[in-house]
């Protein structure tokens, strides 16, 4: 049952986020990423990450592509003007891509990691978001400092992008 | 096998229930409202249909369900068709995790099954906060499918206010998480319990939220899209809004989510604020196995009054222009919202229960 329900998902997944790439209308391209969220969020659930599956459906679909579907419909592009000539750039990175993973799946074989079972066992007995939070600020404190740091400076720029004329 | 078909009786049997009240109570809402804006400004409402017009939702009905269903030349018809759908379905997916009443399981032919919640899962208020944002997807493309002006604009504008105010409504809500320690909504009931002194908007340890919950009201007036926020449907600047060019039962949808989504803003105040399903003193409670039945009574009372307060704002208040919405949102309530969970944060640290 867990591998049908697996399969079904990763199927979705794949299928959808080609379809991004793939469609001519921008506006598919973006309902086919709302798609591939919300089985994304669905594989989480199956592995028992409720608090994840909930915080990608409200950050990736609910805020993210809400903005990306506003930005298209507003810009309203025109037919011959959406595709910029970006062959070459992207046959490169795509053999490079390609040559990494090929050369990932070659160098660790194709066997499957087993996940350390501990964990699961402790997030079951505290909940899923109490056990993220406590290794949030423990474990990973500095990375999770790291990162906001990040968000910061980004925000500062966005206001100072905005704001014309505060640099003379 | 044979506990799977009694447990999925039993779901399938409360999922019907559930949806049955909620559907109900937007057709009662939709006279009431008349009903309530009419002797607001001393005028008698609906009389026509029925004693005292009582059965004006049953004629609207029939009148929206046998109307010619239009598609606009030019329209996508697939976007367009979809587009009531998805607002409407996660308007009504949210009830699934509101508890209605004690949090009792009782045990039905071996089955173990809560009679007042759905479902009770650990993530409750992100479930909802979740499934709200996605209502905002039906609006949008509701608005670009109809390939009009005035439904684009009005799309565009309710993208715009349900990101802006989606944000206050999570972080007034931080406060609550805070104090209960829990995203369960059950779990969020069960720490408010024994009077309205221990409802988290008055509790005066280790900080009263109710700023927090008039944050969360104003916020989720406007995800809603009702007055004083009802730019996305602003009748004298967009005609319609993103619904313009709908009729008959699509506009229906339309309409059921926006009452369907009121009704759920409603409970969330309830449940998060003012003690879900328990009464304001502990002797307005029915004793033992009896107290359901005050809890329902008591949980429709709050709910009731609430849906009340949507319908006073739509008597009083006059709509606000595009960019003191914006600037209302983000300049106003979110600092508001941000000082709330500090000093919330802060005082909870310094008087733990």
């Amino acid at each position: 049952m867990a591998t049908f329900v697996f399969l079904y998902f990763a199927a979705v997944i794949v299928t959808a986020a080609s379809l991004v790439v793939l469609l001519r209308n921008p506006i598919y391209s973006a309902l086919s990423l709302l798609v591939m969220f919300f089985h994304v969020a669905g594989l989480y659930v199956t592995l028992h990450a409720e608090f994840l599956a909930a915080i990608q459906i409200i950050v990736y679909a609910g805020a993210i592509l809400v903005l990306y579907l506003f930005v298209v419909m507003l810009l309203n592009v025109k037919r011959e003007e959406r595709y910029n000539q970006q062959g070459t750039v992207a046959v490169f990175l795509g053999v490079v891509l390609l040559t990494e993973a090929v050369l990932l799946a070659v160098s660790r074989g194709f066997a499957v990691a087993t996940p350390d079972p501990g964990p699961e066992g402790a997030a079951k007995a505290v909940g899923n978001t109490e056990s993220i939070g406590e290794v949030l600020y423990s474990t990973y404190l500095f990375p999770f400092e790291i990162a906001s740091l990040i968000l910061l400076v980004a925000m500062i720029g966005a206001v100072i992008l905005s704001k014309k004329g505060i640099m003379g | 096998m044979f506990e799977t078909s009694i447990k999925l009786a039993l779901t399938l049997s409360q999922i019907g229930a559930v949806m049955g009240v909620v559907l109900l109570t937007v057709a009662v809402l939709t006279l009431l409202e008349r009903k309530v804006l009419s002797w607001m400004q001393d005028r008698m409402g609906p009389m026509e249909v029925g004693p005292y017009g009582v059965l004006q939702p049953v004629a609207d009905g029939l009148k929206l369900f046998f109307k010619e269903d239009i598609i606009p030349a030019g329209a996508n018809k697939i976007l367009f068709s979809l587009a009531p759908i998805i607002v409407l379905v996660p308007a009504l997916i949210g009830f699934a995790v509101i508890p209605f009443g004690p949090n009792w399981t009782i045990d039905v032919l071996g089955v173990e099954f809560k009679p007042f919640v759905i479902s009770d899962i650990n993530i409750g208020v992100l479930y909802i906060l979740a499934f709200t944002s996605i209502g905002a997807y039906g609006v949008i493309l509701g608005g670009w499918a109809s390939n009009s002006k005035y439904s684009l604009l009005g799309g565009l504008r309710s993208a715009a206010q349900l990101i802006s105010y989606e944000l206050n409504v999570g972080l007034a809500i931080v406060g609550v998480l805070l104090l209960s320690g829990s995203l369960s909504l059950v779990e969020i009931t069960e720490a408010q319990a024994g009077g309205f002194w221990n409802w988290f908007a008055f509790d005066p340890l280790p900080f009263p939220q109710f700023i927090a919950f008039v944050v969360f009201l104003i916020a989720s007036v406007a995800e809603t899209n009702r007055v004083p926020f009802d730019l996305p449907e602003a009748e004298s600047e967009l005609v319609a809004g993103f619904f313009t060019e709908y009729s008959g039962m699509r506009f229906a949808f339309f309409f059921m989510a926006e009452y369907a989504n009121m009704i759920l803003v409603s409970c969330m105040s309830t449940v998060l604020f003012f003690g879900g399903w328990h009464a304001p003193f502990p002797f307005l409670q029915a004793p033992g196995n009896f107290v359901w039945v005050t809890g329902i009574f008591w949980f429709t009372v709050k709910v009731y009054f609430f849906l009340f307060l949507f319908f006073w704002f739509r008597a009083t208040l006059p709509r606000l222009r595009y960019d003191q919405l914006m600037r209302f949102g983000w300049k106003v309530l979110l600092p508001i919202a941000l000082g709330n969970v500090v000093v919330t944060s802060l005082l909870a640290y310094i008087f733990p229960n």
